[in-house]
């Protein structure tokens, strides 16, 4: 019985099948509830990274200016904002109920995210060789945990993506599973926009 | 998905249903016990205090000793008692209340309880462990990064994990109330409790992150090797306190307003009144609200932020009379002129009015900064939010619990024993309170674990331990009288105050676990009262009889806690005897385990997780052949009672 009721024939799929039950529109309402709550918690962490900034224990530590390079925060940004316009992609399709799109969108998206992380590998690791670490100064704990709790975000986003992939491969398009890939996507906008602030309060301010 | 039903179930079942249970009605019987247990232990902590100050040169307690057990008594009576019973009303009545059939979220109800009964768990475990956290509710960083031992270590784990409990709470009682109501339950048409349970949830989505943030800086720092707050190594100790402060701020209102709410409830019902002034009690609520979140300085006036932020803060503060004012007006209101009924909640609604306006009056002195200076850290600042939190919340809470036992319990606390409970607290209250404000203004400093003859203070700190001692009495009558209700089980039916004016009186005692078999319609406010004076007094039906789409029950969210509270292990002594860890463990054994059991922790916490997203929860129906019978058998119960 229950299992008639998530699976809408084509002719009757919905405009907004995410929001199509009402534990899809609970989950609507609830997940920007709870994305409230996360840009208080960045708000919070950017407020520390800021008190906290070029706060080093003596001259011979590195800071901000010597650091960052724009170039390559440029770069991993591409990599996030195109992520974010290939959900959009896979949304768009979710909405036509055209299941294989929706796929392949995701799976794209998980790829240039996993693009993205990579680049945050590498920078990371090239700031720890040159003595830039989370244990080195107040500063670098303050970079390393806001630019990782971003980076944590992705990589939740990343594992939940993919396993959303794989378990509705068999299962298909449903106004159950359509709830599930909207909440998804709408947590990797808001590691998108969380990162236009990275870029602008971390990057842009520390080499000016 | 047979409900047990009737029959007698055996131990196993009832404890294997709790541990998995989505049922708000059952998850704020947990909330109420867990809440119930710690409130005791905070209440034991504070007779210790009291017992510790009641004579000058005491040695009852040693100093180190003292801190810890004045640590725990405000982190357990905040984090751990007043918040998750204030839960469990909420989780008893607010679903009722609206005409739901659960919270919009019955999974993450359930996580929500898990993770604070395994918060309050791993906190308290500090006592077993080498020692208690000793740096104060607000642990102030410059105190707890030097505080040797585990202590802290626990404070911030557990703290870590029950507010994850809270804020997933937070969450799903601002969406239940936003997309769960019932046909015409408009906004404005929500009784009061509902109200300030929304706004109190859209503060908890807004204030625990940052707790979240300073605590994490605290975890950091002490367990990992970081230096937010080591001042050498370029740190600020200051951003934990305005951290804590944007938390502890709206937390005190998150605490007030759902006991305001149950106030007006109980000022409507025992005053047989529509509550005077609806849509300003709303506006007042929201505006509290909001103000909250500006005023977290006002903590921080001796800190030294310059006169031009502590006179922002200074008005803001001030400001937040007005709303407040606007309430205590229209609850006299509400009283004035009603045909008073003076039962153990009124009661308490009725102390409240008073000893909460000395508290906030207090409120107002310290909001002038420069005044503040004289207060700062003496016994008046203990005085002034002993006479909000225990005058305000812990008089709300046990008025709450005398008013909504019977939705949660089916049966009536003895009205003798509750009105002798509450003159003896009432009275041990005020006999504690009133007097330290006088303590604090002839100087004696809060946190102090002792004094020394001769210096006025003798009278004045028996006279509070003796109160103290009255409140005590109090929580014992309490207890007998609840262990005499349960013990008798005299079943009550449907509106057992019979003035009940909102939704959750209209049902039958005890609720089905379906709530409400049929979607009530409401066609204006108090709605119950509504229907009493223009019919019959039944709710007329938004639909017909059909089926119910109910969740599955759940053991992920305790795996989800576990696995949490087993990481808060690893990660507590993952810093011992390391190198590069603070003074405060750097000098205590090894223990190479603790990584391992950090990632054995995680590892349970994310593949419960991953579990819950790949499986279908797809829930069941109860038929409407079973909704009919159930109908027929209530009926034909009500009748034979009748």
């Amino acid at each position: 019985m229950a299992e008639m009721r998530y699976n809408v024939p084509n002719d009757q799929w919905p405009v907004h099948p995410e929001k199509a039950t009402l534990e899809g529109r609970n989950k609507f309402v609830g997940f920007w509830t709870f994305l409230a709550g996360e840009t208080v918690l960045f708000a919070s962490l950017f407020a520390t990274y800021l008190a906290l900034k070029d706060q080093v224990p003596s001259q011979d530590h590195l800071v901000a200016a010597e650091l960052y390079h724009l170039e390559l925060a440029f770069v991993m940004t591409m990599f996030l904002l195109t992520s974010s316009l290939t959900s959009v992609f896979a949304v768009y399709h979710m909405r036509n109920n055209n299941f294989g799109k929706m796929q392949l969108w995701l799976g794209i998206t998980v790829l240039l995210g996993a693009g993205f992380l990579a680049l945050e590998i590498y920078e990371f690791v090239e700031y720890v060789s040159i003595g830039h670490t989370f244990r080195s100064s107040a500063f670098g704990s303050a970079f390393y945990f806001l630019i990782g709790t971003h980076g944590f975000h992705v990589i939740v986003g990343l594992i939940w993506i993919t396993l959303l992939i794989i378990r509705n491969a068999n299962r298909g398009l449903s106004v159950y599973t359509a709830a599930k890939v909207n909440t998804a996507s709408l947590y990797w906008h808001f590691i998108d926009v969380v990162w236009v602030f990275i870029f602008t309060i971390v990057y842009l301010l520390g080499v000016l | 998905m047979a409900q047990v039903k009737g029959k007698k179930a055996g131990f196993g079942a009832v404890l294997w249903d709790y541990l998995t249970t989505v049922d708000h009605k059952k998850i704020a019987i947990l909330y109420l016990i867990a809440g119930g247990f710690f409130f005791a232990l905070g209440g034991i902590e504070a007779m210790l205090i009291r017992a510790q100050l009641a004579i000058p040169n005491n040695d009852f307690l040693s100093a180190g000793l003292f801190n810890e057990v004045i640590t725990m008594h405000g982190t357990t009576m905040i984090f751990l008692a007043a918040m998750p019973l204030l839960f469990a009303f909420m989780n008893a009545v607010v679903p009722l209340q609206i005409g739901a059939r659960d919270v919009a979220f019955p999974f993450l109800n359930s996580l929500g309880v898990w993770l604070f009964i395994f918060g309050g768990i791993f906190l308290n475990l500090s006592w077993f462990l080498g020692g208690a956290p000793d740096a104060g509710w607000t642990s102030y960083a410059s105190l707890s990064i030097a505080s040797p031992g585990h202590g802290i270590d626990f404070y911030a784990v557990g703290l870590q994990i029950a507010g994850a409990g809270t804020l997933i709470s937070g969450i799903n009682f601002a969406t239940t109330i936003i997309t769960m109501r019932a046909p015409g339950m408009t906004y404005m048409r929500m009784p009061l409790f509902t109200w300030t349970t929304l706004v109190a949830a859209i503060l908890i989505v807004f204030a625990f992150p940052p707790l979240t943030i300073g605590v994490f800086l605290m975890i950091f720092d002490r367990m990992f090797g970081s230096n937010f707050f080591i001042v050498e190594a370029g740190g600020n100790t200051i951003i934990w306190e305005h951290l804590f402060w944007i938390f502890g701020h709206p937390e005190v209102y998150i605490l007030i307003l759902p006991a305001f709410g149950m106030f007006s409830e109980i000022f409507s019902v025992f005053s047989r009144k529509r509550l005077f002034g609806y849509s300003a009690m709303v506006f007042a609520t929201v505006l509290i609200g909001f103000f909250g979140f500006m005023v977290w300085a006002h903590h921080m006036f001796t800190v030294g932020l310059g006169p031009t932020a502590n006179a922002i803060f200074a008005l803001a503060t001030m400001a937040i009379a007005v709303p407040t004012g606007i309430k205590i007006f229209n609850w006299i209101a509400t009283i004035w002129g009603g045909s008073i009924e003076f039962t153990t909640p009124m009661l308490y609604a009725l102390a409240f009015i008073p000893s909460f306006v000395m508290g906030g009056v207090t409120g107002i002195m310290q909001a002038a900064a420069p005044a503040d200076y004289q207060y700062h850290d003496s016994y008046f600042i203990v005085a002034h939010f002993h006479y909000v939190i225990v005058g305000g919340v812990v008089f709300a809470l046990l008025a709450g619990l005398h008013f909504y036992w019977p939705i949660m319990t089916g049966t009536m606390l003895s009205e003798k024993l509750g009105k002798l409970e509450m003159v003896i607290f009432f009275i041990g209250f005020h006999c504690t309170f009133l007097i330290q404000h006088w303590l604090g203004l002839w100087g004696m400093p809060r946190r102090v674990f002792t004094y020394l003859d001769g210096q006025g203070y003798n009278a004045a700190n028996m006279i509070s331990s003796i109160g103290a001692a009255l409140m005590a009495v109090a929580v014992i009558i309490l207890l007998i009288n609840i262990i005499k209700t349960l013990v008798k089980n005299e079943k009550v039916g449907r509106d057992p105050w019979g003035d009940g004016r909102t939704l959750e009186w209209s049902l039958p005692i005890p609720a089905p676990y379906y709530n409400f078999a049929q979607t009530p319609l409401i066609r204006g406010i108090d709605v119950l009262a509504l229907e009493k004076e223009e019919g019959d007094g039944t709710i007329p039906s938004a639909g017909p009889v059909e089926p119910i789409h109910m969740p599955n029950n759940s053991f992920i969210p305790f795996m989800i806690s576990l696995g949490l509270f087993i990481a808060g292990f690893g990660a507590l002594y993952f810093a011992s005897g390391k190198p590069w860890a603070i003074d405060a463990v750097a000098d205590l054994p090894v223990r190479p385990w603790a990584l391992y059991v950090l990632i054995a922790g995680l590892a349970i916490t994310f593949i419960s997780m991953g579990v819950r997203s790949w499986k279908d929860d797809l829930g069941y129906y109860i038929t409407k052949e079973e909704l009919e019978a159930d109908l027929r058998e209530l009926e034909a119960r009500e009748r034979g009672a009748n």
